[in-house]
């Protein structure tokens, strides 16, 4: 037997049974551990495991759609895929960003500079890090759900305007909330939330924006889907009816092809806008995504201003569509008999300083005056009713202020009075200056839509109605500047004259068939003389048309312009022309008549949009 | 007295707290697995347990005392086995720990070594006839202990190679280790500590990323550390009472690491809660007082040693995985006895409770 199996019964029973103590011990210490993880500190840990386990998704609530007055869609809304960086593990994000990099196409620094800006955030909102993801977008975060589980898709609804650039300005654009907004309404926008940003879009966000919904799941370790929690539904945003004609818009953008200016056409009973063009423009589906950075620079920085309203924004001279307003001024205050005739040279002389005309008009009444567009006549006319009477019937009639139409940003114009002068250039108001500003130049400054509503309220003795886009727009209030019938009476006929009348400044040109069509034409020194020399260019003046029809209580009132366009007759009054012509074509129940040639100005007149630069003051 | 042992002989109160256990692991298993691609992995768990019991059966058929005649020639082929191992090894998750046998499995010697280390030490712990331990008997059983800790080491395989320590530390303190001894040992670990966190650069990455990752668990969420947050989130989350059987998301979404292995008793206790896990933890303190008592009982010292080495690799593993599980420790790769998921650990633990029964039915025989 060896030496170690001998039959040895000194068996250690006092170590034995410490061993048994020590084991003892040790599943109490363990048992302590435990304890404390899962009696003292469950709450925490259970809400770890929730997080973990539990991931919240925003459901993007579609923006209501914008339909014109008959119902058809102008704006709408079509769903598509995000991709978001989820954030609660930021080493992760660290880890992962040169493969996201790689895989969607976005650059480090724009990554770092989201996360950067959502760093306010709470950890569990995500960052959205691709707005339109392609199909290989998708794709690759679909593949690598298992070493990417920071990324995730989430569907969202994009903005989509079928027509392109047609109503752009009108419209406005989307664009992701602002600091500022985000500051103002801290329970309603995250980062990222899509927001109307100018235009329609940004007037009644409210209405068309809708609430989102969020889901909430249940996703594995590697970021599966594995089951839906909850579910609030989005609840999509109200649809817009808007009082634009599809038909006149779509006619009047194609009339001003390349052409910058622009034009509104309202119903001169009501103020329902039809149409309102402002070039040049942009395409709002560029913004509907995101734009990038330089894009946006260059829309901003761009001289032709593509992203300003012209209708509404643009605070131009009017020229001699000016000359109604005068007309109407001087019969209503009764400075001058209605009788009252001058004689045109072709110029005149007041305080030391000539003044032009276009024409030697010879004899010249109000009649001929308006119709012929002599400036003489009114030369005359503005020093007989000076600057305060002139001011009284400007802001009468509702130039120098705001319409009130429902678009953020409205100008106000500028009807200059000799508290103005003294305000702005301290010295006080030369009389010559009225003399300019009785011809509709100078420092009087207007708004395309200021114009129309004006020359509307002249032909239906002083309503000025409320212009809006809002189909059922409620609270609408007319201002009233009651006009006597024996003044409309006069200047309507002067102005169904410059359409009608041989010797008209139209000559004749823009006729319409069994249509009473009236108006006036302008054409504006675009910059005062000081600032052409400074500029050391000679920048072509403005063309303007108001149209209007009937000749009295108008159903449809069109004002046009043409930047650079110099004749109101032959740039601006086809189109407005064009407008009206389309207008009862389709009240009449003919289809309306596409554009034609003819209908659109001399050759000479259009210019390259090249050369067009400088030309608006804003 | 009788002169043969008999299948009735065997520890019937062992093997019900084994059952026990084996139970609540096949069924957390279960639990952990139905769910994925990996469903049915009770079925092979419950195969390996079946496999287990016949070895166990086995094992207890050879007398110890023969075992332990063979220990030196055990001891030889463990060593060549782990030598071949690191030669001509299979390797797997960047670490050779196999040998091929075949297509039908692949034998993890180091699981194989615990035994003989067991057998090994046993006999030269019951030849030393003094009731205290010289200096000469403690550097003998540490070069005989360290040889194959430093080759599973190689492999690498950290957690196995510590399971050999606590054979030969729990062997020494029942033969009477000096105080003297015992308190230079004390010195030497506080000093070696430091020294080997001076020495990590030489460790494995992996190694070094393990400690890294135990000291500042936040840093690295998806490597060990986030594994082992995520087996507090489980513990922590599963509270007094538990989620419920198949209830856990830690568990169920795949948060939990290894859930149906090393990391089972997190699963474990995020389902059925501290309530569970004390359930569990009682079943292995009856398992190591049971096992304790089979030492008190057995007919001499050589068996009391081999029981005693199985206790000390069965309460090892028990504490390093549970301190893991709740981060007391890093992640070392030892699974939870009879209740993780795993062919060789699951036949080692059945081998190993064989040696016992061995010892258990011969302590009337003469």
């Amino acid at each position: 037997m060896p030496s170690w199996n001998v039959n040895d019964q000194k068996i250690p029973q006092g170590r034995l049974a410490l061993f048994s103590y020590l084991s003892a011990a040790m599943v109490v210490f363990l048992l302590v551990g435990f304890w404390k993880l899962q009696v003292v500190q469950s709450v925490h840990f259970a809400d770890l495991a929730e997080r973990n386990g539990i991931r919240s998704i925003s459901i993007i609530a579609p923006r209501g759609t914008m339909l014109d007055r008959e119902g058809r869609v102008l704006v709408d809304s079509y769903p598509s895929f995000s991709i978001l960086l989820l954030r609660d593990n930021p080493k992760l994000i660290e880890k992962s960003l040169p493969q996201i990099e790689d895989g969607l196409g976005i650059a480090r620094e724009d990554l770092l500079q989201q996360l950067e800006a959502a760093k306010g955030e709470p950890k569990f909102l995500p960052v959205i890090i691709k707005p339109a993801a392609s199909d290989a977008d998708i794709a690759f975060v679909e593949s690598h759900r298992a070493d990417l589980p920071v990324l995730e898709l989430m569907m969202v609804q994009r903005r989509r305007y079928p027509h392109g650039d047609m109503l752009a300005n009108t419209i406005g654009y989307v664009g992701e909330v602002s600091e500022q907004d985000m500051e103002k309404y801290p329970d309603r926008y995250r980062p990222g939330d899509i927001v109307g940003k100018a235009g329609l879009e940004k007037q009644y966000n409210e209405q068309i924006e809708g609430t989102d919904g969020m889901r909430r799941v249940v996703v594995n370790s590697v970021g599966k889907v594995m089951r839906t929690l909850d579910n609030v539904e989005a609840i999509p945003g109200k649809p817009i009816q808007l009082t634009i004609d599809e038909d006149l818009q779509q006619l009047a953008e194609n009339d001003f092809a390349n052409k910058s200016g622009a034009l509104i056409a309202m119903d001169a009973r009501t103020g329902e806008v039809l149409a309102m063009v402002s070039r040049p423009t942009f395409n709002p589906n560029d913004f509907a995504i995101r734009i990038p950075n330089q894009e946006w620079a260059q829309l901003n920085s761009d001289p032709k201003t593509p992203l300003l309203n012209r209708a509404i924004q643009a605070q131009l001279a009017p020229g001699s569509v000016f000359k109604v307003v005068m007309a109407t001024a001087m019969l209503e205050s009764k400075a001058l008999p209605a009788s009252y005739t001058v004689y045109c040279p072709g110029y005149a002389t007041f305080y030391g300083h000539l003044f032009h005309c276009d024409h030697a008009h010879g004899s010249v009444d109000l009649h001929k005056g308006i119709v012929a567009s002599c400036d003489v006549y009114f030369y005359n006319v503005g020093k007989a009713l000076g600057i305060d009477r002139i001011d009284q019937y400007a802001f009468g009639l509702g130039l120098g202020k705001r319409t009130g139409i429902d678009l953020p940003g409205e100008e106000a114009g500028l009807v200059p009075s000799e508290d103005w002068v003294e305000r702005v250039d301290h010295h006080k108001w030369y009389p010559g200056s009225t003399i300019s500003v009785a011809i509709g130049q100078g420092a009087v400054m207007v708004t395309p839509i200021q114009l129309a509503r004006t020359i509307a309220a002249v032909a239906n003795g002083g309503t000025l109605i409320p212009p809006h886009l809002l189909k059922n727009a409620t609270d609408l209030t007319s201002g009233s500047f009651p006009l006597s019938d024996d003044t409309v009476q006069q200047v309507t006929d002067g102005m169904w004259g410059v359409v009608n009348e041989p010797d008209g400044t139209t000559s004749g040109m823009v006729k319409l068939q069994n249509i009473d069509f009236s108006g006036k034409t302008g054409t504006a020194q675009t910059e005062s003389f000081e600032l052409q020399k400074k500029l050391g260019q000679h920048l072509k003046e403005n063309g303007w048309f108001v149209g209007y029809a009937p000749r009295r209580n108008p159903e449809i009132v069109v004002a046009a312009l043409v930047e650079e366009g110099v004749w109101g007759s032959t740039s601006a009054a086809p189109i407005v022309r064009d407008v009206v012509k389309a207008y009862y074509d389709k009240k009449n129940g003919h289809a309306p008549q596409p554009s034609t040639a003819e209908n659109i100005l001399p050759s000479g007149v259009v210019r390259p949009a090249a050369q067009v630069s400088g030309a608006e003051r804003q | 007295m009788k002169d043969r042992p008999r299948i009735q002989d065997f520890d019937w109160t062992l093997l019900a707290i084994v059952g026990a256990i084996s139970g609540m692991g096949v069924l957390e298993i279960y639990s952990s697995t139905h769910a994925s691609a990996m469903a049915g992995m009770q079925w092979k768990q419950l195969m390996w347990i079946a496999i287990g019991l016949a070895g166990m059966l086995l094992i207890s058929r050879i007398d110890y005392h023969t075992l332990m005649d063979q220990a030196p020639t055990l001891y030889m082929v463990g060593i060549a086995g782990l030598l071949v191992v690191l030669v001509l090894g299979y390797s797997r998750l960047g670490a050779k720990r196999w040998i091929r046998i075949g297509d039908l499995a692949n034998l993890q010697v180091s699981e194989i070594m615990k035994l003989i280390i067991i057998i090994v030490l046993a006999r030269y712990f019951a030849e030393v006839r003094t009731e205290r331990l010289t200096l000469a008997d403690l550097v003998k059983i540490g070069i005989l202990t360290l040889i194959p800790v430093g080759l599973i080491l190689k492999q690498p395989d950290l957690g196995t190679a510590m399971v050999l320590v606590p054979v030969a530390v729990v062997g020494a303190f029942m033969a009477g280790i000096q105080w003297k001894h015992l308190a230079v040992g004390a010195v030497l670990i506080a000093l070696l500590v430091p020294f080997s966190w001076n020495m990590r650069h030489h460790l494995k990455p992996y190694q070094q990323q393990r400690i890294q990752t135990f000291l500042h668990p936040e840093e690295d969420q998806r490597g060990a550390g986030y594994q082992i947050l995520q087996s507090e989130i489980a513990v922590g989350s599963g509270g007094f009472w538990g989620k419920g059987f198949g209830k856990g998301s830690q568990n169920q979404l795949g948060f939990v690491p290894v859930r149906y292995s090393d990391f089972i008793l997190a699963a474990l206790a995020e389902e059925q809660g501290f309530i569970g896990v004390c359930l569990v933890l009682l079943l292995y303190l009856g398992l190591i007082l049971r096992l304790v008592d089979n030492a008190q009982k057995a007919k001499d010292r050589a068996g009391m040693y081999v029981v005693m080495g199985v206790t000390a690799i069965l309460g090892f593993h028990v504490l390093v995985n549970a301190s893991m599980v709740i981060g007391y420790m890093p992640v070392t790769g030892i699974p939870l006895p009879l209740m993780s998921y795993g062919g060789s650990a699951t036949a080692f633990v059945f081998l190993a409770l064989g040696l016992v029964m061995n010892v258990r039915m011969r302590r009337f025989v003469n």
